[in-house]
């Protein structure tokens, strides 16, 4: 690029910061544009941190969506090579209960095998060997190659990737309108969110990538996408009950994804049609509960009994096609729009549909479409080439080549860091002592992720280092983390008033399971805080 | 919702109170030991995720179950340590480690040559040979060699006498009582029969395997745990109470062989107990009396050993001790004695063992007792070596205490 730029010029704008807005801004950065990526709250709050974390094979579209089940098949392999530090390759299983129809299994291993997915069926005896929380009772079963990814890494890196090829990141800024001249969108008026300042920001091309909020970020710039918001709750149980993700081999309906992520699994999901105004705030109901318990037990009984940490839902971007009231039947398939041959708005295009999954390749098209109109001929090479952190193998082998003895903190930080982990101050006894015990994370940890990876507050710590997503949801973390952040940046109220508020959000994903042993954790962790730590009234 | 839940060794119930980390006796004197809590439910749910979590230094953990003690949510703890050293430790048992684990293998070789084998462990070269081969720490003093086994005495003199008592229980003497010190065994049969009841010895039994489990030899455990499932369900069966002298065999039998060996014991869980336990019982019931001599005299301070604390029973031995009219009883503050079993015999474990015991010798010292009474044998070594009072088993206690021929003719 020769010409020159003001520090508000950029060459695309990308409005969204979640998976598919990081990996555009990595792309486009890697073909040399200028980019600016914009993002209301923190990177990954909205849909990409609120799903199973499921390395999809594929094989669950493979009878009703052939195209995204390809799409899924080839992404999973892409990803197992560019972010290995994000990706656990668990395997996983599609069984079959007395209750199922046992043909579906021959169309579905035929369905796999057609979109180049590999799908073995195994006896039941076996499967259970390898994966001993299956239900006892299952007829069929079929190996995939599915596996598990965790969404906030592989969002940070992609971020941390964009900015390491020249991207400007704006977090905690808000769009608030689009700066037009005629039908050309020229840039966007922001709102910092922090500072509460406004400012314009300009470039020839922008990518809307607000997932569900972009509906009504393509109506301001006066398109009209025609979103659906299908709800999905989920639940997280407080330790791994399986090691092979579990899927229930039959149309794809609720609760009948089981994924070992990270030290938890995750069952479900529902899918309800919910309205736009509740997007920005979910709140999974008693029904949902017992739906995911009762459904989830049917995959592996033991869930039924196994204490779980959280409730959470998130909102599907998906386009709709039809009247579907479920919303599973619309195809999951990659919408890029672009609106000046749409709806004659010109330097606008929208990313949209897809999934977590598919992330990469939405990012290639928006951004094969951001240089179509700039008129500039690059390669795409996000397929190859690796992202921060992922050079590695394996945890053991990748702490092995940084430590000669890996302490415990030092194998938790290679566990999310990759070969990043290397960068991290953890070599003293300070820098190893632990803010988080129950997910590992040290003062090193803690404090490199407020240093580097755009940490303003607990929550945004929490979602680039696990802190607090434990078993005890903050409870012996949450203030020893207050107190690295307070100390950084230098204000100890924020700090009090940050730690309360995370508290709370905590409490909420808490609230929908109150009981037993979860209940028992937030009675004492609200003891802890409110009359020790002194937070009652705050 | 969820009626309760479950998990392997209740780990998923832990709250993060952490007062199981305060109450180890091992954190505060080895900084490299992460503490039950970190190295129990906090490490698990790591070990699920990527068995490379293991961490070797969870062989620090004395396996003294004071964490399960003091835990408030019924976790237990140091099973979830001993099953992760099981599943996951890649770290061979030593030689040093194989000798001082085989308590009865040992014994049996050993005690024909008692003479020359506790004078060669008692003489300060060998003690430094060991220390430089083995690393089996110089300071430390080797349990003594019995001459003549306990078995061999009982079948000689005892066993006849016993056809002649209508009620009976079963004995499990244990390695201690057989190889280093029958006098315990012969103290017992004497109560016992003074009470009324006849002692029969188990049809062949085999160590506990406690000192096993702790150096990781796991399938010789296993086996040791499977033999003695057998002889023991076997008595049990016949309806006999199976008796004990042995806090550590006594719990490893009743609760280890199924947390962690996975051995099914409900076959004769129930009927084994201590021998305290059913004497007291029985005492208190009134199906039992004790007549003690007139001219006993003697200040003891009880020690109750890690797992008699988690057993729970350590009241039945005070409260039979408190029964001896000429006993000035002391109950020293409950702490652990550091020995742990094998694990203050090793060199590296030197220091921390001494470091741990040290507030109870300190304690034992101020209160200057005739002797210390506590049911544990390695706790005995232990306070032996480290204080000099000598310690005595609650069951010898009661044999000098009682009147014995008026006991007797009390419980005809």
């Amino acid at each position: 690029m020769t010409r020159d730029y003001k520090d508000n010029e950029f060459d695309v704008i990308i409005v969204g910061g979640g998976i598919t807005g990081a990996g555009t801004a990595r792309d486009c950065a890697m073909r040399g544009l200028r980019v600016l990526l914009i993002e209301r709250h923190d990177i990954a709050t909205g849909a990409t941190g609120r799903n199973h974390g499921l390395l999809h094979s594929g094989a669950r579209y493979a009878v009703t969506d052939r195209e995204s089940a390809t799409e899924c098949i080839e992404e999973n392999m892409i990803l197992r090579r560019i972010a290995r530090h994000c990706v656990d390759e668990t395997e996983g299983f599609f069984i079959t209960l007395p209750e199922d129809d046992l043909d579906y299994q021959k169309k579905f291993v035929e369905s796999c095998l057609a979109a180049g997915i590999s799908a073995e069926v195994i006896d039941p005896k076996d499967a259970i060997r390898m994966e001993p929380s299956i239900n006892p009772e299952i007829i069929g079963a079929v190996k995939v190659p599915d596996g598990s990814v965790d969404p906030f890494r592989l969002c940070a890196s992609n971020v941390m990737d964009a900015k390491l090829h020249g991207a400007k990141v704006l977090v905690y800024t808000e769009v608030t309108s689009f700066i037009k001249e005629g039908d050309t969108v020229k840039g966007v008026k922001v709102i910092d969110q922090k500072s509460g300042q406004s400012a314009e920001y300009y470039a020839p091309v922008t990518v809307n990538a607000g997932g569900i909020w972009g509906h009504n970020i393509a109506a301001m710039a006066g398109a009209n996408i025609g979103m659906f918001p299908a709800k999905g709750a989920l639940l997280i149980f407080a330790h791994r009950v399986n090691s092979i993700v579990i899927n229930r081999c039959r149309k794809p309906a609720n609760a009948d994804i089981l994924v070992p992520g990270d030290t938890v699994c995750v069952i479900g999901t529902t899918s309800t049609k919910v309205p736009f105004e509740e997007c920005d705030n979910m709140h999974v109901t008693p029904d949902e509960v017992d739906l995911l318990l009762t459904e989830g037990a049917k995959l592996a009984p033991s869930l039924a009994n196994t204490r779980i940490l959280r409730a959470y839902a998130g909102v599907r971007p998906l386009v709709s096609a039809d009247n579907d009231p479920s919303g599973r039947n619309i195809s999951r398939g990659i919408v890029c729009l672009d609106h000046e041959k749409r709806d004659g708005i010109k330097g606008f295009i929208s990313i949209t549909g897809g999934k977590l999954m598919t992330y990469r390749l939405m990012a290639e098209q928006a951004t094969d479409a951001v240089c179509l109109k700039l008129g500039i001929d690059k390669k795409c090479e996000t397929a190859t080439t690796p992202l921060p952190g992922s050079e590695g193998g394996k945890i053991e082998e990748v702490s092995k080549k940084i430590w000669a003895n890996p302490t415990t903190p030092q194998k938790a930080s290679v566990g999310r860091a990759g070969t990043t982990a290397a960068k991290i101050p953890l070599k003293d006894e300070y820098d190893q002592a632990l803010v988080c015990e129950c997910e590992e994370v040290s003062v090193g940890e803690v404090n490199s992720a407020i240093e580097n990876l755009d940490v303003h507050n607990m929550v945004d710590l929490r979602r680039r280092t696990r802190v607090g997503m434990g078993t005890c949801q903050g409870e012996l973390c949450a203030c020893r983390a207050a107190g690295l952040l307070g100390k950084a940046k230098g204000c100890t109220e924020k700090a009090k008033k940050d730690l309360t508020d995370f508290m709370n959000e905590r409490w909420k994903g808490m609230y929908p399971l109150a009981w037993g042993q979860t209940l028992r954790e937030a009675e004492y962790t609200q003891w802890v805080y409110n009359y020790v730590l002194g937070l009652k009234g705050e | 919702m969820q009626e309760y839940t479950l998990s392997a060794h209740n780990f998923e119930e832990c709250m993060k109170c952490t007062v199981c980390t305060a109450y180890c006796p091992v954190v505060p004197v080895n900084p490299h030991y992460p503490g039950p809590k970190q190295a129990g439910p906090d490490g698990e749910r790591l070990r699920l995720k990527d068995p490379y979590f293991f961490d070797e230094a969870l062989k620090y953990c004395l396996n003294c179950k004071r964490c399960e003690v003091v835990c408030p949510s019924g976790v237990n703890v140091a099973d979830i340590i001993q099953s992760a050293r099981i599943k996951y430790s890649k770290s061979k048992p030593k030689l040093r480690d194989r000798i001082l684990a085989s308590t009865d293998f040992m014994g049996s070789l050993a005690r024909p040559f008692a003479p020359i084998v506790n004078g060669m462990t008692g003489l300060g070269v060998t003690k430094s040979v060991l220390d430089a081969t083995m690393a089996i720490d110089k300071h430390r003093t080797f349990p003594k060699y019995a001459g003549k086994g306990f078995e061999g005495w009982f079948k000689r003199s005892a066993a006849a006498k016993q056809t002649s008592f209508e009620k009976k229980v079963a004995y499990f003497h244990g390695c201690y009582v057989n190889y280093n010190y029958p006098q315990l065994g012969k103290d017992f049969v004497t109560v016992m029969n003074a009470i009324g009841y006849g002692v029969e010895l188990l049809d062949k039994e085999k160590c506990c395997a406690v000192a096993m489990i702790s150096n990781g030899m796991y399938d010789g455990a296993r086996k040791h745990a499977a033999h003695n499932e057998k002889v023991l369900g076997k008595a049990a069966g016949k309806g006999l109470k199976i008796l004990t002298t042995s806090s550590t065999c006594t719990f490893t039998m009743r609760d280890e062989y199924h947390e962690l060996l996975d051995i099914d014991n409900s076959s004769y869980r129930d009927n084994l107990l201590l021998a305290t336990k059913f004497i007291y019982e029985l005492v208190e019931s009134g199906k039992v009396k004790l007549v003690f001599k007139k001219d006993y005299k003697a200040r003891m301070a009880y020690h109750t050993p890690c797992h008699m604390e988690k057993l729970g029973w350590g009241i039945f031995s005070i409260g039979l001790l408190k029964m001896i009219p000429g006993a000035e009883f002391t109950l020293l503050p409950s702490n652990c004695c550091g020995i742990a079993g094998t694990y203050g015999f090793k060199k590296e474990n030197y220091e921390a063992s001494q470091a741990i015991g040290k507030p109870l010798f300190d304690e034992i010292a101020k209160v200057h007792p005739d002797f210390v009474a506590c049911d544990c044998e390695t706790c005995k070594w232990q306070i032996e070596m480290s204080t000099g009072a000598p310690v005595k088993n609650p069951i010898s206690i009661l044999a000098e205490a009682l009147d014995l021929e008026a006991t007797a003719a009390a419980n005809k």
